[in-house]
């Protein structure tokens, strides 16, 4: 059941901000900014992560389900799979699931069909400052040196996201996803994860424009262990 | 002797500690005032005004479904009671999220009558926590208004 709620932010993608939460616009990216694609049911929790990700430096688009993100990313939903093994660039998205379900076989589960993280909802602002962190070393990492990434790698592109597509050489697909997985009948939750991650080996090329996380935490860092050590009657 | 604002800010300490102490708010709450600044001055009052709609709504679902005498969809109302859950969540109103466990269970066992009392329950609460943080807003506004800065509160 999709929130009838939502903002429809494919139509209007310079008023992300509802009512004029959030303060003004984001600025146009700076060459360390990623573009993250926030997907939730829920207006409240959209709001919420949109926030909490501006004020980490991403630019930020909010959609209200599953189907909306593979809308905005030009994918046809009938023809997901077949589009997207075919776009290499859909296949580095790094994909993060947000869910207030603490129960370790779900969570592995998500790892195990690609996602790049976990977070527990309600998710912090100290979790997704990590996640900013390890976004931004992780691309400095798969570029091989420390020099700053191209632009054209992280230019958006600023035409509304109608018109996105991944037959265009102009766009990027934002460089992550970040999926809640807030029940929704109609939209299995995990089927975005599987449409955009299936393949698990990521092809690390320096002449990719796209942003790759490749590289893992390493296991101190990794926030899924922390994860798992959460006591799993926590709610 | 005490300033206007030296009074307001204390009612404003106070009140705030109470709102946690007696379990209205919880530390979610605290993440949403970290992310409020400058640029975003009310983004506090706007994302709980907006939960509070959340809440109406949610509930006018619920409500509906549970009308259905002899057909209630218990996997309706556990769902919107899932969303209020996860918003209430999010925003820090800790009592409101306690009622939507209890809540939940009653669905999951398709407790009728538990989940009529669950009902009126949340309906209460959520309201109650509305007043109060109305006036909480408003000890702010008073406070800027006569010209002091809102403290910082350290729970």
């Amino acid at each position: 059941m999709a929130s009838d709620g939502g903002v429809s932010c494919l139509r209007r993608p310079e008023m992300i901000n509802v009512g004029g939460i959030g303060g003004m616009e984001s600025p146009p990216l700076d060459v360390d900014e990623v573009h993250v694609l926030a997907v939730d049911d829920s207006l409240v929790d959209r709001i919420f992560i949109e926030r909490l990700l501006r004020i980490t430096s991403c630019k930020v688009t909010a959609v209200d389900s599953g189907w909306r993100a593979l809308e905005f990313l030009g994918i046809d939903n009938e023809k997901a799979s077949a589009e997207l093994d075919e776009s290499s660039s859909f296949r580095q998205v790094p994909v993060v699931i947000m869910s207030s379900e603490n129960v370790i076989t779900r969570i592995d589960r998500c790892l195990e069909e690609g996602a790049e993280d976990f977070l527990l909802k309600p998710v912090k602002l100290a979790d997704v400052k990590r996640l900013r962190n390890y976004l931004s070393r992780d691309v400095k990492l798969s570029n091989g040196n420390k020099r700053k990434l191209p632009e054209d790698s992280v230019s958006v592109n600023t035409s509304p996201p109608l018109t996105l597509s991944p037959d265009s050489s102009d766009s990027s697909p934002p460089p992550l996803l970040l999926s809640s997985d807030s029940s929704d009948a109609s939209s299995p939750p995990l089927s975005p994860v599987e449409s955009l991650s299936s393949p698990l080996s990521f092809p690390l090329d320096d002449e990719d424009d796209d942003v790759s996380t490749e590289s893992s935490p390493t296991p101190e860092e990794s926030p899924v262990r922390r994860q798992k050590m959460r006591s799993p009657s926590l709610d | 002797m005490d300033t206007l604002v030296a009074q307001l800010q204390r009612q404003f300490r106070d009140y705030t500690i109470s709102l946690y102490h007696q379990g209205f708010l919880d530390d979610q709450f605290t993440e949403l005032k970290k992310l409020q600044d400058e640029c975003s001055p009310d983004f506090v009052a706007e994302v709980v005004s907006l939960f509070f709609e959340d809440c109406e709504k949610l509930i006018g679902n619920m409500a509906r479904a549970l009308d259905q005498t002899g057909n209630v969809d218990f996997n309706l109302v556990g769902s919107s009671v899932h969303q209020l859950k996860g918003s209430s969540s999010s925003v820090g109103a800790k009592r409101v999220k306690g009622l939507c466990v209890t809540f939940k269970e009653c669905c999951d066992s398709q407790n009728f009558e538990g989940c009529v009392r669950c009902l009126q329950q949340v309906d209460i609460e959520y309201k109650s926590l509305k007043a109060k943080l109305q006036d909480l807003f408003s000890l702010e506004q008073q406070i800027v208004q006569a010209g002091g800065r809102i403290p910082q509160v350290d729970i």
